[in-house]
């Protein structure tokens, strides 16, 4: 119940603040200073509803998100570029359509992949900016309760240890469920009335589905940066330790597997049993990195025309119809990179998890 | 009377190193325990074991009737805790800090507005109450944290040094406070500290901490007579007019006369320590004039725990000295 209470909140960003503002402090005050009727009659309205610390804690981490000057600057910064690759996806949205496309039915899908003016696609942009995102959220987490000397004191309140630990993550994860699945609504509704077609339901839900990959995605950030908030005492150690591992995999993972890829090249001569294995173990190298499986999973299911992510050979084409996939078979295409995204995020929170639990509370 | 803390045998290790050493303790429920010690002597360590935030070695911990290690939770429902420097969120006011502890606690929010406006007033916070934690100052940060340990009505209060970096006004006024609200509430406090003489002023009872052990305890008086010395009661007397070797033993032997004296001990050129067993000021002043030796200073010796501690120190520092040479 709480759970969606917050998320029809949040839908609403103003009065959301309004609301928490009046909740954190508004409301308490004239019943400080002036203790007449008007205070009285407001402190009736009060509920009388006893919280679970759980979602005390959880209904704190949001608030403290959405409030912070960092969520603001990064939700700004993600919004303009969803904005203008929107933009440049409607300016070239008659470029993408021609008559004989099998992917013909799914044009609204176009929008999120469209790229064109130097600008990259919808997809690209979350694919580089989300991690930014999840990180900025989960980099401080522990460290900086323990440096403000908070964390001894909500500690020795009744409540059991892994509430903390899990109300951070599901705080985080809830801003930002709500922040991508509005962005996406918003997208969709402004290309519903830009081109004046509706998608398709089967349409809508391959959205729905790139919305929970995104989330996953974040998720993952998310993770690892309360893991790393865990792990390092200092707040900046932390921010810097997660961005160089999201540096790592963005920039350099690339170009050593680039080299690698040049060193153990197959000759020329080659069979092409030895290239397909080849190939393979290039692109299960490649799948460490989880922007790869994140653009794998949002390509299948964005394209519907994308029928495999590694070599196919002459034989296993010949016959085919080119026809798009349907939503099934789109999914059952992704499942590895899906289950893959989701076990990387699990475990970051399993390791934070344990070391946290294991951890020493002390006052700074 | 009911023990509301009992430790028994409690022991923490970190490695070699003995933080908490066969520690047993118990406190009496109305009592202000002062946990007395220098800095690392494993109070906070024995301390956290009582609110279950650190598992013990061995030993047991009970408070309240439960067992801290293995129903945290139910012993922090009755224990409030003030910690070491303790933080609060800066972003928000005093009353929101509040109201956020108070909803831990699972109080409702009607509750919870009136209980954090009331203890706001009553800590001295209430003008301030709408100000971020930010603006505090240290003594009101700290008097902020008395309150947050009393949202939730605690039947023990726990408090971590809460006059470290006060001014002295402010340390006095927290401790009045502190001993008000106890008593009204009638609240059991254990409270630690390495600045004797303010536990001094308000403890019924202190334990004297040193590296893992308790050394002593007991109120004021019986500790300075369990450490400093055989006799309850010490005259120093500075005496003038002596220049031979028999005036001195003249002197002792008059003394010596005198019922009750123990030990007379000659410090320095006429300084005397003399040991009673019951206040004999003016029989001594009687016996020193009659010996003929003129009086300039008489005064009786009483022992606060600063000298108890110096006391103390005093023979470990010449312990350590001994064991490494």
């Amino acid at each position: 119940m709480i759970f969606i209470n917050v998320t029809l909140k949040i839908l609403h960003p103003m009065k959301f603040i309004n609301q928490a503002k009046m909740y954190m402090s508004g409301m308490s005050i004239p019943s400080l200073t002036l203790p007449n009727t008007k205070a009285t009659t407001k402190a009736e309205k009060l509920s009388t509803k006893v919280p679970h610390p759980f979602w005390v804690i959880v209904n704190k981490e949001v608030v403290d998100h959405i409030r912070s000057w960092r969520l603001v600057i990064l939700v700004a910064i993600i919004t303009i570029a969803c904005a203008g690759s929107l933009i440049t996806g409607l300016m070239h949205f008659k470029d993408s359509i021609s008559a004989n496309d099998p992917e013909g039915s799914f044009f609204f899908l176009k929008l999120f992949s469209a790229s064109g003016s130097g600008l990259p696609s919808f997809v690209v942009f979350i694919s580089f900016l989300g991690p930014l995102l999840g990180i900025g959220l989960g980099f401080d987490a522990i460290n900086s309760e323990q440096t403000r000397g908070t964390m001894a004191r909500v500690l020795s309140q009744p409540i059991y240890r892994d509430q903390w630990i899990n109300a951070k993550f599901t705080g985080g994860l809830l801003v930002i469920s709500v922040l991508f699945t509005g962005l996406t609504l918003i997208f969709m509704s402004i290309g519903i009335l830009k081109i004046g077609i509706p998608p398709t339901p089967e349409e809508f839900l391959r959205i729905l589905i790139f919305t929970f990959v995104t989330i996953c995605y974040v998720g993952f950030w998310l993770n690892l940066s309360i893991l790393f908030s865990v792990k390092f005492k200092q707040a900046a150690t932390s921010a810097l330790c997660t961005i160089a591992v999201w540096l790592f995999f963005t920039v350099f993972y690339g170009i050593i597997v680039n080299f690698i890829a040049n060193a153990t090249a197959p000759g020329q001569f080659a069979s092409p049993d030895q290239i397909i294995r080849y190939q393979q173990f290039i692109t299960n190298l490649m799948r460490i990195v989880p922007s790869q499986l994140y653009s794998d999973a949002t390509t299948t299911l964005l394209m519907p025309s994308v029928r495999s992510l590694g070599p196919l050979t002459s034989e296993q084409v010949v016959g085919t119809v080119p026809s798009p996939l349907p939503l099934g078979q789109s999914l059952l295409l992704v499942w590895a990179q899906l289950t893959g995204l989701i076990l990387a995020t699990v475990s970051c929170f399993a390791l934070a998890y344990y070391s946290f639990m294991r951890r020493e509370v002390r006052s700074r | 009377m009911e023990q509301v803390i009992e430790l028994v045998n409690l022991t923490k290790q970190y490695g070699e190193f003995k933080a908490v050493d066969n520690l047993s303790l118990s406190i009496q429920k109305g009592e202000v325990f002062g946990l007395l010690g220098p800095n690392g002597a494993g109070k906070s360590t024995t301390i956290l074991m009582m609110l279950g935030l650190t598992e013990p070695s061995s030993g047991s911990v009970k408070v309240c009737g439960l067992d801290a290690t293995k129903q945290p939770v139910e012993v922090k429902r009755k224990v409030g805790y003030l910690p070491e420097d303790v933080g609060f969120y800066d972003e928000l006011s005093g009353f929101e800090n509040l109201l956020f502890t108070a909803r831990l606690n699972g109080q409702s929010d009607k509750l919870a507005y009136g209980k954090t406006s009331e203890l706001l007033n009553k800590v001295g916070l209430g003008p301030h109450a709408e100000k971020k934690v930010s603006k505090y100052s240290r003594g009101m940060r700290q008097r902020l944290g008395l309150a947050d340990v009393l949202v939730k009505d605690p039947e023990v209060i726990i408090l971590d040094e809460p006059t470290l970096g006060i001014d002295p006004k402010g340390v006095k006024e927290l401790l009045e406070l502190i001993v008000r609200l106890s008593k009204e509430k009638g609240l059991t406090v254990l409270l630690s500290s390495h600045h004797l003489h303010q536990v001094q002023q308000i403890c019924t009872r202190v334990g004297l901490f040193v590296s893992g052990k308790l050394i002593a305890s007991g109120d004021v008086e019986s500790l300075s007579s369990q450490l400093i010395s055989k006799h309850p009661f010490l005259i120093e007397a500075r005496v003038g007019g002596i220049q031979e070797e028999v005036d001195n033993d003249k002197l002792k032997e008059k003394l010596n006369l005198v019922p009750g004296v123990k030990e007379i001990n000659l410090l320095a050129e006429g300084l005397l320590h003399i040991g009673c067993s019951m206040d004999r000021t003016s029989e001594i002043a009687q016996a020193i004039v009659a010996s003929g030796a003129q009086l300039t200073h008489l005064s009786k010796k009483t022992y606060g725990l600063d000298d108890i501690y110096q006391r103390y120190f005093e023979n470990t520092t010449s312990h350590e000295v001994h064991q490494s040479s």
